[in-house]
């Protein structure tokens, strides 16, 4: 059978990024196709390409052999392509119903209740549980992704292009993810789902295609590869080391010590019932939970920016103070705060930013030190391999070097403690191993390091032992050699591990 | 008593017509996701042209014509700074209401020189009286218009809710990206929004210089515009309760004129004052579960 997509010689610059290289990419009828690469390999750009949200600058598209211009949305609906971002393209204020029919409504005034019911006929034909008159905004992460796909099969769509799918799904909603897209593969439809991981490109594809800085380094049937050899041509190096944390044993002093912290937030909403935790010197903690936990809350108790209700922090046995930033990184707290575009400012140059947390170690009679701080900051740039120059912007920094500014402040200094809040959200490969690297060297400069993640791979690599939250507590606690993925992943979801 | 209660209420469907015209148009245009701050000004130009059409021609139709094609084209100016130029909505209307205001006192200095008396029309529109010689009178004998506006509410409510164009509007101003992923144009949906809700803000204009004065004087707005936009606030974009924002302030605007010509001792000022104490009190308090469209104010750029 011919392609039923075919993309030929796809160019894309951006300026003065070249974002797709000749890209050649072809999609069989009936095949789940995994799209992998790192983050900036161009994964998405020639995604939206094919959805009619880019205009490619060389190179053509055919759809069953035939040339056909895509250029806008609507175009790649009609021809039977749908589209599921990882930033979900729904009206919150909407029903499931409402948002599955916006654009193609079908007639000029709406009949809500054959709307409903056409729509609950859809949803029930591809297996897909949803309540179609429930309002989207209340829904979950994972059923609203439902409805994402609910919303292309509504518009007949042949092709799904799937971006990240997993990246906001706990690990139950992914295999529910995964069997939906299985009863979608066995009713003919092509799935191409974009990916930078590899356990779920032997999961669930049939072929793979690996992108690296824009250019195609590799088409396969994935039976005929191995994990070793697609993150070799995913990353391009001989070999992928992988740091690892494999030495439990070091018992120190406590220096984190946090007692049953109660939290309200401003609508009263419980955020913390009572969580208690402490980390010895040497010691990661990871903290799993699937996100809106409780995490962001502990955090901003942790670093200082918000007080909880009741319950106590000690950091070295010091009582630390709340609401008081300032005060926190006195006894040499560091923090690597969740959104690293909120731990710098952007208008800022890199050597500014990199003294903004001790911008009086860096004044003489309230004068700025301009000789320091460029000391400061070249001796940083080295030490963490920051590719800019000290007076750079920092706007105009990669992910990752915005990510090492951050590193660099907070741990250059020697810290006690480290609050890592998702430190490796949305980092590529390579960057990622950076900041498993510097966290790594901080246990064993005998720093506490409580490491707050969603993604579950990396805190079984790094930690020591493994905490998982749950409505605001702790709900459970392995030590590091005999976690075992499904009971976390049981506990992250509210299951009882021995029930 | 029971006959100033009448009276009363007539008084408040008058004075609630123009705000009412514009409250709709504003819920229109702010439920697709543009603030338009224009509608003070749109609203006086309106009025203006209409006045100076009807003049001309002789037909208060092709008057309320001008004013309604007024009230779009200030809209479609609107359409092209927050739409596709993408400017500050805030910025955008206030200039357009400046531009609007200062046209409409332009032209009229031109046409009517420094005239102190405001220039009238021979003949306006004339009130409706369906129940003449009954206690019914009062509150009924009012222009065709003030009928219109009020049946303009559940027609914008259906528009809203019920049709196609209803819910792509709406989800314009929620959340474009998702509009647009849909394949719905995001700037003609907004652009259609504000040439309609445009043309229901001139019409609440005209109906000033038109109907209710049969003059144009340059006061004739006098801020409805502003009290539109509250209203719009204070009835959580939605029709039914817009119109109800609308009846409270005209109601208490009604009270308040009939307090001073019964020579009531309070000092005026603090009558005048009232029903605007009101409308911010209101907001205040029922503020707290407001649904703003939540891309209201944000101009719509895809990326990339």
């Amino acid at each position: 059978m011919p392609p039923i997509i075919e993309m030929r010689g796809i160019t894309k610059r951006f300026g003065a990024l070249t974002a797709n290289d000749g890209i050649d990419f072809s999609i069989e009828p009936g095949e789940i196709h995994a799209l992998l690469g790192e983050n900036g390999a161009g994964k998405s750009t020639l995604m939206k390409i094919l959805y009619g949200l880019y205009q490619p600058d060389a190179g053509e598209i055919r759809i069953n052999g035939q040339p056909v211009r895509l250029t806008s949305p609507a175009e790649a609906i009609v021809s039977g392509i749908g589209f599921v971002s990882q930033h979900f393209a729904l009206v919150p204020k909407f029903t499931v119903a409402e948002n599955v029919v916006l654009g193609h409504e079908g007639s000029r005034t709406l009949h809500p209740t054959a709307m409903s019911t056409t729509v609950m006929e859809t949803a029930a034909s591809l297996r897909l549980l949803i309540d179609v008159n429930a309002i989207v905004g209340r829904l979950s992460v994972g059923e609203q992704q439902r409805v994402e796909i609910l919303k292309a099969l509504y518009r007949d769509c042949k092709v799904l292009i799937m971006d990240e799918p997993t990246a906001v799904l706990a690990p139950g909603d992914i295999a529910a993810l995964f069997d939906i897209l299985r009863v979608l593969q066995g009713r003919g439809m092509s799935v191409i789902i974009i990916t930078h991981k590899l356990d779920e490109v032997f999961a669930i594809s049939q072929r793979v295609t690996v992108l690296r800085l824009g250019k195609v380094v590799g088409e396969v049937r994935t039976q005929d590869s191995t994990p070793a050899a697609l993150a070799q041509m995913m990353v391009g190096r001989q070999t992928v080391t992988v740091a690892r944390n494999t030495d439990h044993r070091r018992q120190d002093a406590v220096k984190l010590d946090v007692r049953d912290l109660r939290l309200t937030d401003k609508r009263g909403g419980l955020r913390l019932r009572g969580l208690s935790l402490e980390v010895r010197g040497g010691e990661i903690v990871g903290v799993a939970g699937v996100a809106g936990n409780g995490q962001s809350e502990l955090v901003s108790v942790l670093t200082g920016m918000a007080a909880p209700d009741s319950g106590s922090v000690t950091v070295g046995g010091a009582p630390l103070p709340f609401r008081d930033p300032k005060a926190v990184s006195r006894l040499k707290v560091a923090r690597i705060p969740e959104d690293r575009l909120k731990g710098v400012i952007g208008d800022l140059s890199v050597q500014d930013n990199l003294m903004l947390e001790s911008v009086e170690d860096f004044t003489r009679m309230g004068h700025l030190d301009r000789a320091r701080i460029r000391a400061n900051a070249e001796a940083l740039i080295r030490a963490f391999q920051i590719k800019a120059a000290p007076t750079d912007l920092a706007r105009t920094l990669s992910g990752g070097n915005i990510q090492k500014i951050i590193l660099a402040r907070s741990l250059g200094h020697a810290p006690e403690v480290v609050i890592a809040a998702q430190p490796t959200r949305g980092l590529d490969i390579g960057a990622t191993e950076y900041v498993h690297q510097k966290l790594l060297e901080q246990k064993e400069r005998g720093a506490a390091i409580l490491l707050i993640s969603e993604d579950l791979e990396e805190i079984l690599l790094l930690s020591d032992r493994i905490l998982v939250i749950y409505e605001g507590r702790i709900a459970g606690t392995f030590a590091a050699q005999d976690a075992q993925i499904d009971q976390i992943g049981a506990l992250m979801t509210g299951a009882h591990p021995h029930a | 008593m029971m006959d100033s209660i009448l009276v009363l209420m007539g008084a408040m469907l008058r004075i609630a017509t123009p705000i009412l015209f514009g409250a709709m148009g504003e819920t229109l245009i702010e439920r697709a996701g543009v603030l338009n701050l224009g509608i003070e000004g749109t609203m006086l130009l309106a009025a203006f042209n209409g006045f100076v059409a009807a003049q001309l021609t002789g037909s208060l139709w092709i008057g309320l014509l001008a004013g309604a094609l007024t009230g779009g084209l200030l809209c479609l100016l609107m359409g092209g700074l927050s739409v596709t130029l993408g400017l500050n909505q805030h910025v955008s209307g206030l200039g357009i209401t400046l531009l609007a205001s200062g046209i409409a006192l332009f032209a009229f200095r031109i046409l009517y020189g420094g005239a102190t008396t405001p220039p009238a029309l021979a003949d306006s529109f004339q009130p409706l009286n369906p129940f003449p010689d009954t206690i019914l009178t009062p509150v009924f004998e009012q222009h065709w218009l003030t009928y219109a506006a009020l049946v303009s509410v559940p027609l914008v409510t259906w528009l809203l809710n019920r049709t196609t164009f209803g819910l792509r509007l709406r989800a314009v101003g929620e959340n474009p990206e998702a509009a647009d992923t849909a394949g719905i144009n995001v700037y003609r949906m907004r652009y259609q929004a504000l040439i309609l809700g445009g043309a229901l803000m001139g019409i609440g204009g005209a109906f000033l210089s038109l109907a209710q004065l049969g003059a144009f004087a340059h006061g004739i707005i006098n801020g409805r515009g502003w009290v539109a936009i509250a209203v719009v606030i204070f009835g959580n974009w939605q029709p039914s309760r817009v119109l109800a924002g609308a009846l409270l302030f005209s109601g208490v605007q009604a009270l308040q004129l009939r307090l001073q010509a019964a020579g009531v001792a309070l000092p005026y000022e603090l009558l005048l004052a009232l029903p605007y104490v009101l409308v911010i009190a209101a907001i205040a308090l029922v503020g707290r579960n407001i649904s703003v469209p939540a891309a209201l104010l944000k101009p719509y750029r895809r990326e990339g």
